[in-house]
């Protein structure tokens, strides 16, 4: 039994506990909004937070996440109100959507630790998370959107 | 739009008596193959025709024929149908059709998502049912009033009587304007009307796929299922010939392990399970008789026959005498591998089968054909299977599979383990699986005259053909040749007097499918990498040829010359940084692309900058026309710079994102995109912004290294300077 909290939330997950994180996530708990893109942490759709730090949960062993806490994309905001996600909505960047997931929860930790990105703090902290489509554009101008609408909010 | 794409009241009778029990329509779809943004409908949900249902509650759902895979198509078809019909914006929801053949595609005469067909087929009927649906509640109204239709407007979902100032919602219309005939005809407004096609109109399926609760096939979970993974044989067409499942059936959680057609299936209560058990499966595989093919030979063998001619899909004039009196000729070899789609989504699919019927949730752009083939594997009549098609992690045409794979093995699955089963594949099954865009080799020889214009062209192809034993043989494939592997060639816009294409066809064990763009995407990038070369043997400047060449192209030549003034062409560059240009005609559309790009001493390729123009006809969302060139030119520049699958005896190579490696935000290039004014109907976007980069890029690089591409993806190591580091 490995016990730890998601999205605030005390959580028991009774499998195997070298069972990745990303499968306990989405089959024992049923939050499919973190998403399995490679299972070898090349792509970067099942990133999410652990105690604060982006990790990929398809390499990331169930055991490691014993009485700590997990963020998932679930948990990002209640209503849409983070300002990644009113940044997504207002560039529409997201198209087929599965990657996006993980690539808001990368940029959350980003702006997390830095405010006010430049696009090569971007491509660094980003570049771990593949997307097909190519949404590579809008995403960079999101992030620098969204630290902009925290920003606002801050000094308000 | 033809008359027959209209449906008629007594065919949607039917459509709803089918699937929902009557003239009330309410389709109560389960939960799990809805997309989030079509949360259940109402309890009081009226069907005014097959594409539109409105609420008491005043919501509106569109029912889209069409599948969503990022692009844009769960917005564009409502913003067809509201133009008409008027109703609040806010209001609109989307749901996934199911299948009937009510929802079939007006011009492939089966429910399909590809080709970049869906805005072109679609902008006919989907305004129709709009008008339709609006003239019903009108009529509703007007006859609750007892006043003359004609004497009431309509403003965003309230049909009004001006005279007497009375108001009614469609939502409390909804009920008695679904028991009116539908009116055969009516008339749909003007382009000059329109007050939300050609608006930037933001997606609905945005803030779904912002937390989380946007549903695509892997997330679907029905009462009692299983989990399952199947390993397949390691050469295409390989069979199981005995296997061992101790170690397998060990494995807390594995429920069975059973032989499948396509292989040995694990089934487990859930996929980590399934993956650790078939880790420790062991398989004697049959190998069968593609257990030599290398890819190396196939190069060397596909170079071999297109030495001569083969069968001819395309000449006009003289080629061959028009060669022998060029004042000059050049002849140039391209060269492009297998391709896998690798959509983000790996494939997946889960059967719900009984013995009265089949439940089947997926992401699929092919509901007719899979519901067919589906049907056949699980010794049903179609009509007792239906498919749910969730939204799709992409697509690129890998889920548009003739065979239906992926579905008809997940039947086989749940037939073996007797219960309702989710087939997952992996990143690897999904790299190694087959069904890639071909491998194919390009040879140009080209007769310019003494002023340097090209006077003489020929091009042979060879390559697989996509429709070859498919169900599309008899569309696709005329005089021995599928349009699929000549298309981009045999229709070039140029105009050059005398040309020949002519195609080989060899056949291969592997399977080969269409891929965004299909033959667009080996003519693009060898027809203009060689007209380029074709400019420069002729002492011309590459943009001012391609303008001399499209004088009787007027479309195409304004995409070109927009994106030349937009890209500065013929201004300064900094040193080292190169520029080139590629047009490209494909899915009815006109693209034109210019890139800047520099290489490192090592050979790594940079792209700098790339400018796209545009002409798609009449633009329905503007901003998803943007997204999808956007979105083209960094899958071009995968395919330019990172992608090939490869074989050696027999096996795949590649394996998952190492050696398969996709573009990344920091290779990511600048992108703008211009489009052209138009008033023609509309025409592909999905697909027609991939063919022109790799060329342009191609173009780019010789113009900074005076070094030819002759094949992808661009190897470093060709372009290395002597002495760097590799």
């Amino acid at each position: 039994m490995t016990s730890f909290f998601v999205n605030g939330k005390p959580v028991q997950v009774d499998v195997d506990p070298a069972t990745p994180l990303l499968w306990a996530l989405r089959d024992s708990l049923e939050m499919t909004g973190t998403k399995f893109g490679c299972g070898m942490a090349l792509c970067g759709a099942c990133t999410v937070h652990l105690d604060g730090k982006a990790i990929r949960s398809c390499v990331a062993p169930l055991s490691r996440a014993e009485g700590k806490h997990v963020t998932t994309i679930e948990g990002l905001s209640a209503n849409l109100t983070h300002p990644l996600q009113k940044a997504w909505i207002e560039l529409d960047v997201p198209q087929c959507g599965y990657c996006q997931s993980g690539q808001i929860m990368s940029a959350a930790v980003l702006l997390a630790e830095n405010p006010k990105p430049t696009d090569k703090d971007i491509d660094e902290a980003m570049g771990g998370n593949i997307c097909r489509c190519g949404t590579y554009p809008r995403i960079r101008r999101a992030i620098h959107r969204a630290a902009q609408l925290a920003g606002e909010g801050r000094t308000r | 739009m033809s008359a027959s794409a209209v449906v008629g009241r007594r065919e949607f009778i039917r459509t709803g008596a089918a699937i929902g029990g009557g003239l009330l329509v309410s389709l109560h779809a389960p939960l799990a193959g809805r997309t989030s943004d079509a949360l259940a409908a109402g309890e009081k949900d009226f069907a005014l025709n097959a594409f539109v249902r409105i609420g008491t509650d005043e919501s509106v759902t569109v029912i889209s024929a069409h599948s969503e895979m990022g692009q844009g198509i769960y917005t564009s078809l409502p913003m067809l149908l509201n133009e008409e019909l008027q109703a609040d914006w806010m209001k609109i929801r989307v749901e996934a059709a199911p299948v009937d053949k009510v929802y079939n595609h007006p011009a492939f005469g089966m429910q399909i998502t590809g080709g970049s067909t869906t805005s072109p087929a679609e902008w006919g009927r989907y305004r129709k049912m709009g008008a339709v649906a609006r003239t019903m509640l009108v009529e509703a109204a007007a006859r609750q009033w007892n006043v003359e239709a004609s004497s009431c407007r309509v403003d965003e979902g309230v049909v009004i009587h001006g005279a007497t100032g009375r108001r009614a919602t469609y939502g409390s219309l909804a009920s008695a304007a679904a028991q009116l005939t539908a009116p055969a005809d009516v008339p749909l407004k003007p382009a000059k009307a329109f007050t939300l096609i050609g608006k930037p109109t933001r997606r609905l399926d945005t803030p779904s796929k912002t937390n989380g609760t946007a549903q695509f096939g892997l997330d679907v979970s029905v009462p009692g299922m299983l989990t399952a993974v199947v390993a397949r044989p390691p050469v295409f067409g390989g069979k199981v010939a005995k296997f061992d499942a101790n170690e397998t059936l060990k494995v807390p959680g594995v429920k069975a392990v059973k032989e499948v057609p396509s292989g040995v299936a694990v089934i487990a209560e859930r996929f980590w399970p399934a993956k650790i058990g078939r880790d420790k499966l062991t398989v004697d595989w049959d190998l069968g008789p593609n257990a030599a093919l290398s890819t190396e030979q196939m190069l060397r063998d596909f170079t071999e026959m297109a030495k001569n001619p083969g069968t001819i899909a395309k000449k006009t004039g003289d080629p061959e005498a028009a060669l022998k009196t060029a004042a000059k000729t050049i002849t140039a070899e391209y060269d492009v591998p297998y391709l896998a789609h690798a959509m983000m989504e790996p494939l997946n699919c889960v059967v719900d089968l009984r013995a009265d019927g089949c439940e089947i949730w997926t992401g699929t752009q092919f509901e007719t054909v899979d519901r067919a083939n589906a049907a056949n594997a699980a010794g049903l009549p179609p009509e007792k299977v239906q498919i749910h098609t969730t939204l799709l992690g992409g697509g690129f045409g890998r889920r548009a599979n003739p065979a239906s794979d992926f579905v008809v093995e997940a039947v086989h699955v749940a037939k073996a383990a007797k219960a309702p089963v989710k087939v997952v594949w992996t990143r690897e099954d999904d790299l190694k699986g087959g069904w890639y865009r071909p491998m194919w080799h390009d040879r140009f020889v080209a007769g310019l005259d003494a002023s340097g214009n090209p006077v003489a062209w020929t091009h042979t192809i060879v390559g697989q053909s996509i429709m070859q034993g498919t169900l599309f043989e008899a569309y696709g494939i005329k005089d021995g040749v599928d349009s699929a592997s000549v298309e981009g060639a045999a229709d070039l816009l140029y105009g050059i007097p005398n040309l020949q294409v002519d195609l080989h066809t060899p056949k291969i064990g592997v399977p080969v499918q269409w891929w965004r763009s299909v033959g667009h995407s080996h003519t693009g990038f060898s027809v203009e990498a060689f007209l380029d070369e074709v400019a420069h043997a002729g002492g011309k400047d590459p943009y001012e040829l391609r303008r001399t060449l499209l004088a009787k192209q007027p479309r195409m030549r304004a995409v070109l010359e927009l994106a030349a003034q937009k890209a500065n062409w013929g201004s300064k560059l900094p040193a080292g940084v190169g520029r080139g240009i590629a047009t490209h005609f494909s899915f009815d559309s006109y693209v034109a692309q210019v890139v800047e790009a520099s290489v490192e001493k090592n050979g790594a390729v940079r792209v700098h900058r790339v400018v796209c123009a545009v002409d798609c006809g009449t633009v329905i969302n503007p901003d998803t026309v943007k997204a999808q060139m956007e979105g083209g030119i960094i899958f071009g520049l995968t395919a330019a710079l990172k992608t090939e699958i490869t074989l050696k005896d027999g096996r795949v190579q590649q394996d998952n994102f190492h050696d398969y490696q996709m573009l990344r935000i920091f290779e990511s290039p600048e992108i703008e995109v211009h489009i052209v004014p138009s008033s023609e109907n509309p025409t592909g976007v999905g697909e027609p912004g991939v063919p022109p980069v790799a060329p342009a890029l191609a173009n780019a690089i010789f113009a900074v290294t005076g070094k030819r591409i002759h094949r992808l993806p661009i190897r470093a190591s060709d372009l290395a300077q002597e002495g760097a580091k590799s």
